[in-house]
């Protein structure tokens, strides 16, 4: 299905997002039971609560509020002081209870906004609000038969925080970037480990067409799980509408899934499938009502986030692309701490720029590596020093870009933390040579076995001076300081 | 009260610490009693193992030199909605009928830590939906002051058997009246504590804003004891509040410059001339003792009842929604769909009372009615609790009648449910605010018991206490 780029500009698409977050609480929402399923037995993550026998009555988790708080500064807006649980009525087998326990009037974040990029613009998506509220459990139809499902109900009572974005996006990169940032904002917020592959987070998009200011009927494609489910799903639902419209047909407002493998979506649910939840105030949780002094403690341990990130970043003269691979790298491996060691040095900007740089180009990728042996003896503080040498050394004219680079290798890849770093490249042959006489006879070696170089220096085609640097540095195996060299060169040739 | 064979709670417990009483023999006792006294349906299950059992072990602790709790030996009866570990719980309703409780009731594992032994299970109005006991899915129970007529509900069975002598004390729920209206139809003292002060956790919901743990006793010094035991905050149930730190024993009778109020809308239309003259006359002994009771007026009271069936009945269609027949208890077999099991085991095992409640409270959170119906009554009983704050900057305790008459006639109220709620038009009232109330033995009318009515203020349960005390000794 693809249409005609005016066909597709005839239509405004409209787009906004609901997306559920895992909490990473050590247990469920309501009841002191393990919430991580991934690998568990069904049903062996159960109480009586998740089970909803009689008498079973629903506790609060007090720190699926704490990390419901820490969301609401992570989405740029603070927790509401009120806030309370309503049930929302209706029968299914893996909702034990009979309802699902939400908070529908007052939920504990209201307002806020998400900062996208998309194509070097930066655009403020709103959110609406965002709620705490417990999963349902999980049910499998067999396709053998049709006599029975099987419930496990596990992920009953996980605690989920749902965040729903107004309709304030526009294209499916908009809505790609503003999942992928939420994503980076919950988990440097810690209020989550975003899983995708385990459904930590999960979106549900309400997209709709028009031509005009009035926003078309929307359909709302439930439950995808990656980035890219979410821009497909997204392009295929504006085209699936747009034919529609085109052939004089409406747009039915319905509950739609995803078919991955089809790459397409489908209808599940229609409006008038819609169920009365019969909402109401749960008299088992009293209503929360959070300390001035519990919200300003949360206020007050709150990390660094990615936009602070990106802005002190910024501000040492990295590019996006640099920025945006020092944040999915301190996810990836947050004891590292690459941005806490930056932001140790950020005082001295030069130096906390080339450290960047040095996490980017050599650090990262060599601890992606997997076939990389990493020095166990080193600590972060350790490998600050390191960096800290391999400056000083660079900038005594000790040591050249490419043995710094060599040095740093060895010692992130050795086996011991090494106190004295100009001695470990000395005996590793790293130091460049700075000692003119020595530099000299180099330099008069080179030009007696590079005749046709010399004659085209003297002719004036000054570039070549380069090529003989090259000669030197190979015949002093990387230690020659290339400046001196290209000095002597010079003033050898009398030039 | 007629003359048992129990000793008051303290004694009994303190004579089985002593090894002058045995449990083993207290077990026999009530075990024997329930039995000699079966024709009243008090009881629908009895558990004579594991009370065998648990008083052996405490036996043997005692003969050992062990420390037991303060309730050691002790039996008890528990209203068949607590869940009791191993035992059966029906909340006398086909729905559970035979569901074995796979864990047990805070209350019932507090009691059982100091001693207290379980020996059965109390009849009740299916999931303690009525005032009389004729709702239960299996029989009714009989008052022992005339067969003939209900012991109330919903915890007639409880009330109804601390009577007949069956246990020192029986444990009850009271959602809007279930312990102290039977108590004041069989005479004895029922105590519904402040809301919140007594774990639900374990007990089948009726309506979790009001349900709380009840005492039937045979004194206020009994009820004092065990809520001694049971009172504080649990873990398991978020609603719960802290005990009072000085404890509900050793309360001392007070009665003399006590303020208190008389219900002017619990005296009027409606009370039968019978009641009113008891209340009255209590009234008069507490005047005569020194206190100083007035007349009070709470405009909107009459109200309550309204509020109280549409609150009520909607948390009732929430809380039973998990009797759905997919987990535990009753399941329709022969369903072909899931909807058919559903409706099928739904239909098929809640009662009809059940049933009325899960459409009434349906109805009043469906959209389009919940703010006529639901956030109405809620701005109501927000103005009742004001009402009785207001009373209580007066009054240290208010009082009238438990109920506007006397046990009614088996049958009499059992095909016109609207004067069946009707029973309730007194008790509802604190209910809805959470108050703490007792209805303690105040005499007669026409030889059927008739019970006062005394309410305090919310956590002031240690003081209603030692008022119930005062006024027992003036009404004996």
């Amino acid at each position: 299905m693809t249409l005609s780029t005016a066909l597709r500009q005839k239509y405004t698409p409209t787009i906004g997002i609901e997306c559920h977050v895992q909490l990473k609480t050590a247990t469920k929402l309501f009841a002191a039971v393990g919430n991580d399923a991934r690998e568990a037995e069904p049903n062996t993550l159960v109480s009586h609560i998740c089970f909803g026998l009689p008498g079973a009555l629903p506790v609060l988790n007090k720190e699926a509020v704490h990390l419901g708080m820490r969301a609401a500064y992570a989405l740029g807006t603070v927790p509401q002081k009120y806030n309370a649980f309503d049930r929302k009525h209706y029968f299914y087998p893996d909702l034990p209870f009979g309802y699902q326990i939400t908070q529908y009037a007052q939920p504990i974040v209201l307002g806020g906004s998400v900062a996208i990029v998309v194509d070097g613009q930066t655009k403020l998506i709103r959110i609406t609000r965002a709620h705490l509220e417990a999963d349902a459990g999980k049910s499998t139809h067999p396709t053998t038969s049709k006599d029975y499902s099987l419930v496990d109900l596990n992920r009953a009572g996980t605690p989920l925080l749902e965040i729903v974005s107004e309709p304030d996006m526009h294209t499916s990169a908009e809505a790609k970037a503003y999942a992928q940032e939420l994503y980076l904002s919950m988990r440097f917020a810690g209020v989550s480990d975003c899983n995708l592959y385990y459904g930590n987070m999960r979106f549900d998009v309400n997209v709709s067409v028009s031509t005009t200011d009035q926003l078309g009927t929307r359909t709302e494609t439930k439950n995808l799980n990656s980035f890219r489910s979410v821009e497909k799903a997204i392009d295929y639902e504006i085209e699936r509408q747009i034919e529609l419209l085109e052939k004089g047909q409406e747009i039915v407002q319905e509950t739609r899934g995803w078919n991955d493998a089809k790459q397409r979506t489908f209808s599940q649910r229609t409006k008038e499938d819609a169920h009365d939840y019969r909402y109401f105030p749960d008299p088992d949780i009293p209503p929360v009502v959070l300390d001035d002094d519990f919200i300003a403690v949360v206020r007050d341990e709150m990390p660094i986030l990615p936009n602070e990130w990106r802005q002190r970043l910024q501000s040492l003269g990295l590019d996006r692309p640099a920025m945006e691979a020092l944040l999915d790298a301190e996810l990836d491996d947050p004891e590292v701490s690459y941005l806490g060691l930056i932001e140790e040095v950020l005082s001295d900007k030069d130096f906390a720029k080339t450290l960047a740089n040095w996490f980017v180009n050599l650090e990262v990728p060599l601890r992606r590596d997997v076939s990389t042996h990493l020095n166990q003896a080193l600590t972060n503080q350790g490998r600050l020093a390191l960096y800290r040498a391999v400056a000083a050394l660079i900038a005594s004219g000790k040591l050249n870009s490419t043995n710094a680079k060599i040095l740093i290798t060895k010692v992130l890849t050795g086996e011991e933390q090494i106190a004295d770093i100009e001695a470990f490249a000395r005996q590793h042959n790293l130091i460049q040579e700075s000692d003119e006489g020595a530099i000299a006879a180099v330099v008069a070696k080179v030009i007696e076995e590079n005749p046709k170089a010399t004659t085209d220096i003297k002719n004036g085609e000054m570039k070549v001076i380069g090529f003989l640097v090259g000669q030197i540095m190979k015949a002093s195996q990387g230690r020659a300081n290339p400046g001196l060299a290209q000095e002597l060169i010079k003033k050898q040739l009398g030039l | 009260m007629q003359a048992s064979q129990w000793l008051p709670i303290a004694e009994l417990s303190a004579k089985v610490r002593a090894g002058e009483l045995r449990a083993a023999d207290l077990v026999e006792q009530a075990l024997k009693t329930i039995e000699a006294k079966k024709e009243y349906n008090a009881i629908i299950a009895t558990i004579p193992e594991r009370a065998r059992t648990r008083a052996a072990s405490i036996d043997a602790a005692i003969k050992n030199g062990e420390t037991v709790g303060r309730l050691a030996g002790v039996p008890f009866i528990a209203k068949d909605n607590f869940l009791v570990f191993g035992a059966e719980t029906t909340a006398a309703s086909n729905m559970l009928k035979g569901f074995t409780a796979p864990y047990q009731s805070t209350v019932i594992e507090k009691l059982e830590a100091e001693g207290a032994i379980c020996v059965a299970k109390a009849n009740l109005d299916a999931f303690a939906h009525g005032a009389s006991t004729e709702n239960s899915d299996f029989f009714t129970t009989k008052n022992p002051a005339d067969v003939a007529r209900v012991p109330g509900g919903s915890s007639g069975g409880s009330a109804a058997a601390v009577v007949l002598d069956m246990a020192p004390f029986a444990l009850g729920t009271d959602t809007g009246g279930s312990v102290r209206q039977p108590a004041s139809f069989v005479g004895c003292v029922g105590y519904k504590p402040t809301y919140g002060l007594m774990s639900r956790s374990g007990i089948v919901a009726m309506a979790s804003s009001t349900d709380v743990v009840g005492t039937l006793t045979r004194t206020a010094d009994d009820a004092a004891y065990v809520i001694d035991v049971i009172a504080g905050r649990d873990p398991l149930d978020g609603t719960t509040i802290e005990r009072d730190p000085a404890g509900y024993t050793d309360v001392p009778a007070a009665m003399k410059g006590k303020k208190i109020g008389l219900i002017k809308e619990w005296m009027g239309e409606g009370v039968a001339p019978g009641v009113a003259t008891v209340i009255r006359s209590a009234a008069d002994a507490f005047r005569a003792a020194g206190a100083d009771v007035r007349e009070v007026s709470l405009p909107s009271l009459p109200l309550s009842l309204a509020v109280y069936y549409i609150v009520v009945p909607a948390e009732v269609s929430s809380n039973l929604s998990r009797h759905d027949g997919q987990r535990f208890a009753f399941s329709y077999a022969d369903a072909a769909t899931l909807d058919e099991s559903y409706t099928q085991s739904r239909g098929n095992g809640f009662g009809a009372e059940a049933k009325r409640r899960i459409m009434i409270g349906t109805y009043v959170l469906s959209s389009g009615y919940y703010d006529a119906y639901y956030r109405k009554a809620q701005t109501v009983r927000t103005k009742l609790i004001n009402e009785f704050n207001e009373a209580f900057k007066q009054f240290d305790f208010l009082i009238g009648p438990v109920a506007p008459t006397t046990a009614f006639k088996i049958g009499e109220n059992a095909s016109d449910p609207l004067q069946m709620y009707l029973a309730d038009v007194m008790t509802v009232g604190p209910s809805l605010a959470g108050l703490p109330a007792i209805s303690v033995p105040a005499g007669t009318s026409d030889n059927l018991p008739v019970g006062l009515h005394i309410v305090a203020p919310q956590r002031s349960d240690r003081a209603l206490l030692g008022m119930a005390k005062a006024a027992e000794e003036l009404l004996a």
